[in-house]
């Protein structure tokens, strides 16, 4: 069966109360997942309380306060802070999402709570591992494959086939949509997730490639590509509003019209 | 614990692609539109033929329309049901061994009981001496 359930050493503990800054008239309570390899142990819930008169408007800041104001030791991913780089992704209230444009007035209830990307490896607090994904996403080789000799100046496209690029080349590569897929939870190592079929279709459908037959061949295969059963979880949680479920439903497409 | 010494490249490669697949998700479909007209049929069928108890349930059977009908939803609701399975047991079984085991004990199951159903349409039918 599949690992239903966390491991014995991974599965959380009740952390510990910060203080609340002094002074404070209005606070909110963050309840964040840490993990430290030097230290060993479970992972535990801390819960901190930001001064939120004190404080931007986004959950990045809400992380940046805390770094600045009551404890340095938490570790976080962050660059651009405006969803660009797709650094900041993380479970947010329970969803997937990139801390940097996500208001924390957008999320419900007294305290927020915020973990690392569901199902990857912890590498300390609230960055995981991506190695996996990385490597997935250069399975599907995502450049440009060509035999014809290079154009002296550039490779031509019609504008309405440069359109067909538009809510594909915009993805980030947060991991925001792999990591929120079931199937990918269970089959991570086989399934290559939304985020690397999505960039595949990018290339497929791209029609300066040469390459589009031997992409189909790489990607057909009951675990790389039929894993993806519609679950729809990528299009919920994708921070760009890109619908990668839907771009696999058109690779799956490419692949029928092959054979029939 | 053992290190791991592959490399990332090598894991996501894994044993490379198996060029299949697209025959599995093309069965799916072409048998979930068979049911489609199918399993609607099948409802209505059986609950007005259990109207007429079990004398009447075994003369509306023995009709031929019927009785076809019958045989090809019973065929393509197992044979969906073992396209299905396979699918929720390679999603959630890794164990080796155990995993071909249960695939093929879902073909044989499957095609067992397609058997035993569409031979009982057939001795109806048969029975009723048409």
């Amino acid at each position: 069966m599949v690992q239903l359930t966390l491991p014995k050493g991974s599965a959380p503990k009740k952390g510990k109360q910060w203080p609340k800054p002094d002074g404070a008239k209005n606070t909110k309570a963050f309840k964040i997942y840490r993990y430290s390899p030097e230290e060993g142990g479970n992972p535990r819930w801390d819960t901190y309380h930001v001064d939120m008169d004190r404080c931007g408007p986004m959950v990045l800041d809400v992380l940046i306060w805390i770094k600045n104001n009551v404890d340095p030791t938490l570790a976080f991913r962050r660059s651009c802070r405006e969803g660009v780089c797709g650094s900041c992704s993380m479970n947010i209230g329970g969803h997937n999402t990139i801390a940097c444009t996500k208001g924390w007035d957008e999320i419900a209830g007294s305290s927020i709570t915020i973990a690392p990307l569901p199902h990857l490896p912890v590498v300390k607090d609230l960055v995981p591992d991506l190695t996996n994904f990385y490597a997935q996403h250069a399975y599907v080789q995502p450049f440009l494959k060509t035999d014809t000799p290079e154009p002296e100046k550039e490779w031509k496209q019609s504008e309405e086939q440069r359109n067909e690029l538009n809510g594909l080349y915009e993805c980030i590569l947060c991991a925001c949509c792999t990591t929120s897929c079931p199937s990918y939870w269970w089959n991570g190592d086989k399934y290559l997730g939304p985020a690397a079929l999505l960039q595949a279709y990018r290339w497929l459908i791209d029609s300066r490639d040469e390459a589009t037959g031997e992409r189909l061949d790489d990607l057909e295969d009951p675990f790389k590509l039929y894993r993806c059963h519609t679950i729809m979880n990528c299009a919920q949680v994708c921070p760009k509003g890109l619908n990668p479920a839907k771009a696999i439903a058109k690779v799956k497409h490419m692949m029928v019209e092959r054979v029939a | 614990m053992t290190t791991n010494f592959k490399t990332p490249t090598a894991a996501a490669r894994g044993l490379g692609s198996a060029k299949s697949g697209t025959g599995h998700h093309i069965k799916q479909r072409v048998s979930a539109i068979a049911l489609l007209f199918l399993v609607p049929w099948f409802l209505y069928a059986v609950i007005a033929a259990s109207r007429g108890g079990f004398d009447g349930a075994t003369v509306w059977l023995a009709q031929p329309w019927n009785a076809i009908l019958m045989i090809l939803t019973l065929g393509a609701a197992f044979y969906h049901m073992r396209l299905g399975m396979q699918v929720i047991i390679e999603d959630y079984i890794h164990k080796a061994g155990m995993k071909q085991g249960l695939l093929i004990l879902n073909t044989f199951v499957c095609v067992g009981l397609f058997t035993a159903t569409a031979l009982s349409v057939l001795k109806v039918w048969i029975s009723a001496g048409l």
